[in-house]
């Protein structure tokens, strides 16, 4: 672990450093590519909409020696044909078999289950029902489309004055984002659609933006006074605290998806498919997307958008200029090489002229203020 | 810190004093039925569906529940236009989904016969009429209260109760014409019944009465008529096909001691004809009275409706108020009713006026319901489900630990505290929410609780990350921890706003099972605010006093050195830093 810190370390001073910002064709292929697979998928496949959404019914039965072929058999008569959908999943208290009839068979509940009880030898009581009128999912979907347009509003305009409105149209796209990549991981993979499911999508809205939240605000902590200095532009600042905080993001995210796993692992292990199960699967699904997306699709657009400002246009002439005056330097044997100690940090900002490059091969300043308290020498 | 102890440990003595020691646990972890019903405006009136209408149906389910004899069933409202209705485990659930779900129908039907069923619940007829007058008209009201009750009301002085040998007094009275429409001052009186069966209320010979039928039972119902016996509760149901055919029915209650079968005509007016009603007090004798208004097709209907029935002896110049298959009552008209205004006298109180006037009003809700789902979870499964979610929980929470362990060690320490804390509160308002607005834990709030430990988890890395900033910086502890707190607190703050956002808008967008999720996800949300702020920060300043910690025990998680910060650079750096930060 204590290798890993030392990583923390490394990427919190600019030590090691990944070129997030400056990868921008980078994410945007891969983005793009999974983006045009999620929309093809929605498109082509379309989404294995669970009973729920079509309305029917759905029998529960747990006891033990009942077969998925015996109870399909029962299900049979019951229909006048195969049309029921039958499967077992095991739990702590035995095998648990689950029967799904669709609304348009029009069988009644009551006959149904005095069927399955006396065929299966299962007590009535203990048959668990569930008669899902076909308005149902749609009304909830419905419903949770409201939510989610009036979530995005709501936290776009939240964003926009917490932060300003790049920020939140970062924000936005990479909400955006995620959830086409988690629609679309339902429909090419075909798992079924539940209100389990509707549930853990949007929980993937506030767990998308709490990662991308942290990310920017040490975003706007780095950036804050960039126009005093001229050694990085507003990509690189921002590539730096993306740097910065990358153990932080990275650890928000383990910790939110353990749990999550957990339940994934016990709702699919030992229940079998159920609620558990779906919310978890979404969620999972969600907030992998959600960790790539605050990194590397929010903040580049953010950066992007923030390069068009006219005074990040004039730093980024200045930055140009100074790093060809630094390189002319550097050319003419005039290096210093203290440069790495002094990264500049999100919360160390640039102000103080002092620090030192961020992206890709270290720019070797010239003058420095307080390098004669450095010693070049390698880290431990 | 201590304050949050503080609370933290009053809420678990309330819990423990209220006896509420559990959280409420939902259907689909209890074992029970839930019935969804979304109410769907009429497309003649889109703005129906209100809180007024929605409140008046949560009120008329109510009642239908509770009259099937189910015990600690709830009902209410999700959302705007969802009611769902809670029926614990234990009850025959599949005939009450079935009635509950049923649209709320209103008919007024003309009587064709009635007769006493299931004769004599109590063989006092005096008792059974003073049962029905107590109801009528007050505990010392008798059948002879009830005749001068309506006489008064009406111009008629032969005019008689036809409750007292039809139902309930309670939902008799006669008709007469609204002194506002034209030609009203004639007052038509109700009470044609004769004389003699008025007496057999308040004689002890209303058991036989009740024997005999009055009217013509036609030949279509005779066999469904002589076979319904409405004393047996499973049979007081809804007999109704279709508003053209007729049918027969039982009376709501059994006001006069038994209750009364009906043989009833097709409809004549159904309940959506009518465009109000409500209780007032009668300009002429001071009692109280339903007035009914109708709409244009209603007050045509109803004008020939009683223009046929009063030519009509008794029974059959009665029209049944039929609520959901059960008449609620069937006063009688002796002329025509023209103008679309009607009131309905007889010795009510005003509750039962009020009663009456809401079945009127809303018992022909101007919403129709959809049975949107209806779910049974056999206790076994409930128990399943619940194991699994605790299964998962305790699953999660290890990881969560042993993550933090390993990687803050001794501030991982600090983590599972605010953790515990964060739990303690969680589980102790769940407990006592609800026993006080009713929460019930279910699955998907379980998860919610079970996806809020990463929320929490997520608060503290935010933090500790903070620090270790701070301490790369080459600061020593105690000014690391209170300069990381201000920037880590701005980051929580924001992060957690934002969670919140999202619990809340799931909450007020959705129903049901979300509904849970949300409600758990925002709750936990606003304790990990409150537990960071009032438990984690004070409790890491103090252990920063620690040696343990101040020196950066290689086991504490603040190791400078395990952080990369080279010692030597601290001494020179710290004022630099001091001034920068």
């Amino acid at each position: 672990m204590s290798r890993f810190g030392n990583i923390g370390h490394r990427l919190f001073t600019g030590e090691l450093s990944f070129d997030f910002v400056g990868r921008r064709k980078l994410w945007v292929a891969l983005s793009g590519v999974i983006l045009l697979a999620a929309i093809l998928g929605l498109g082509l496949r379309g989404l294995n909409l669970g009973i729920e959404f079509k309305g029917g019914e759905i029998y529960t039965i747990s006891k033990p020696g009942v077969t998925v072929s015996q109870a399909q058999t029962v299900a049979n008569k019951i229909t006048g044909d195969n049309s029921s959908v039958v499967q077992s999943a095991s739990n702590s208290s035995g095998k648990q078999i689950t029967i799904q009839i669709s609304a348009a068979e029009n069988v009644s509940t009551v006959k149904a289950i005095s069927e399955l009880s006396s065929q299966l030898g299962v007590p009535a009581n203990q048959i668990s029902t569930q008669v899902i009128g076909a308005s149902w999912g749609h009304d909830i979907s419905k419903k949770a489309l409201y939510g989610v347009i009036a979530f995005m509003v709501l936290v776009t305009l939240y964003l926009a004055v917490a932060f300003e409105w790049r920020l939140a149209v970062g924000a936005l796209v990479a909400l955006l984002h995620d959830m086409v990549i988690t629609v679309g991981v339902y429909a090419l993979l075909g798992f079924t659609v539940t209100s389990g499911t509707v549930i853990g999508f949007l929980t993937v809205l506030g767990y998308s933006l709490y990662d991308t939240v942290v990310v920017f605000d040490g975003l706007k902590d780095a950036t804050k006074k960039l126009g005093t200095q001229s050694r990085l532009n507003y990509s690189d600042a921002a590539n730096q605290s993306l740097n910065s905080t990358l153990v932080r993001s990275i650890n928000t995210t383990i910790l939110a998806l353990l749990p999550v796993a957990a339940l994934l692992f016990i709702g699919g292990g030992l229940l079998g498919a159920g609620t558990l199960n779906d919310i978890s699967l979404a969620l999972f699904v969600g907030l992998t997307a959600g960790a790539y997306s605050s990194i590397c699709v929010a903040t580049p657009m953010v950066a992007w958008l923030k390069e068009r400002q006219p005074e990040n246009i004039a730093l980024a002439k200045k930055v140009k200029q100074r790093r060809s005056a630094e390189a002319k330097a550097a050319a003419e044997g005039v290096v210093l090489d203290q440069a790495d100690d002094e990264a500049v940090q999100d919360n160390e900002p640039v102000s103080s002229g002092t620090g030192g490059g961020s992206t890709g091969p270290r720019r070797q300043p010239v003058n420095r203020s307080r390098n004669d308290r450095r010693a070049p020498g390698k880290r431990k | 810190m201590g304050l949050i102890l503080a609370v933290a440990v009053a809420l678990v003595a309330i819990m423990f004093a209220t006896g509420n020691t559990t959280p409420r646990l939902g259907v689909d972890l209890a074992g029970g039925t839930t019935v969804t019903l979304k109410a769907v405006a009429p497309k003649s009136n889109p703005g129906a569906v209100n809180s007024t209408s929605m409140n008046e149906a949560v009120s008329i389910l109510q009642q239908r529940v509770n009259g099937m004899g189910v015990s600690e069933a709830t009902v209410q409202t999700e959302g705007s236009d969802t009611i769902v209705v809670t029926i614990p485990k234990g009850n025959n659930t599949n005939q009450i989904a079935q009635e509950v779900g049923t649209t709320a129908k209103l008919y007024f039907r003309p009587v064709l016969a009635e007769a006493a069923s299931g004769v004599a619940v109590s063989p006092s007829a005096s008792a059974s009429a003073s049962a029905g007058a107590s109801k009528a008209a007050g505990a010392s009201a008798s059948a002879s209260t009830q005749a001068k009750g309506a006489a008064a009301g009406s111009a008629s002085a032969t005019a008689s109760p036809s409750a007292s040998k039809t139902q309930g007094d309670a939902v008799t009275g006669d008709l007469t014409k609204a002194t506002a429409s034209a030609g009203a001052s004639a007052t038509h009186a109700a009470g044609s019944a004769a004389t003699g069966t008025a007496a057999a209320a308040a004689t002890p010979s209303a058991s036989a009465s009740a024997n005999s039928t009055y009217g013509t039972v036609p030949a279509d119902l005779a066999a469904a008529f002589a076979k319904l016996d409405c004393s047996q509760a499973a049979q007081r149901v809804d007999y109704q096909t279709a508003e053209n055919a007729n049918a027969v029915a039982c009376s709501s209650d059994a006001s006069l001691g038994y209750y009364v079968k009906y043989a009833l005509g097709p409809v004549s007016v159904p309940g959506t004809d009518i465009s109000s009603a409500s209780a007032g007090i009668s300009q002429q004798n001071g009692g109280w009275q339903v007035n009914l208004n109708f709409n244009s097709a209603g007050a045509g209907k109803f004008t020939a409706t009683t223009k046929a029935l009063s030519g009509k002896t008794s029974p059959q110049n009665q029209f049944a108020i039929v609520l959901d298959g059960k008449v609620q009552s069937a006063p009688s008209v002796s002329s025509a009713i023209t103008g679309g205004q009607a009131q309905i006298t007889g010795s009510f109180t005003q509750q039962q006026a009020t009663s009456l006037s809401n079945v009127l009003s809303y018992g022909a809700l101007p919403l129709t319901f959809t049975q949107q789902d209806v779910t049974t979870v056999s206790p076994e499964l409930g128990s399943s489900q619940l194991t699994a979610g605790l299964v998962a929980g305790a699953l999660g929470l290890a990881l969560v630990i042993l993550y933090s362990m390993v990687y803050y060690r001794g501030l991982g320490l600090v983590a599972i505290a605010g953790l515990a804390v964060s739990a303690v509160l969680t589980y102790s308002i769940m407990c006592l929410l609800g026993a006080t607005i009713g929460f019930a834990l279910n699955l998907p709030a379980v998860c919610g609780a079970i996806v809020a430990i990463g929320i929490t988890a997520d608060s503290f890395v935010v933090y500790f990350e903070r620090i270790r900033d701070e301490l790369r910086h080459g600061s020593s502890l105690r000014p690391s921890v209170q300069r990381a707190w201000p920037k880590a607190r701005r980051t929580i703050l924001v992060a957690d706003f934002v969670s919140f956002l999202a619990a809340a808008v799931l909450y007020f967008f959705t129903v049901g099972k979300v509904q849970g999720f949300a409600f758990t996800l925002g709750l936990t949300t606003l304790l990990d605010v409150v537990v960071i702020f009032l438990f984690t920060k004070p409790l890491i300043t103090l252990l920063a006093r620690r040696k343990f910690f101040s020196e950066g025990h290689p086991m504490s998680g603040l190791d400078p050195k395990r952080l990369g910060v080279r010692p030597p650079l601290r001494g020179g750096r710290r004022p630099v830093e001091t001034k920068e930060a």
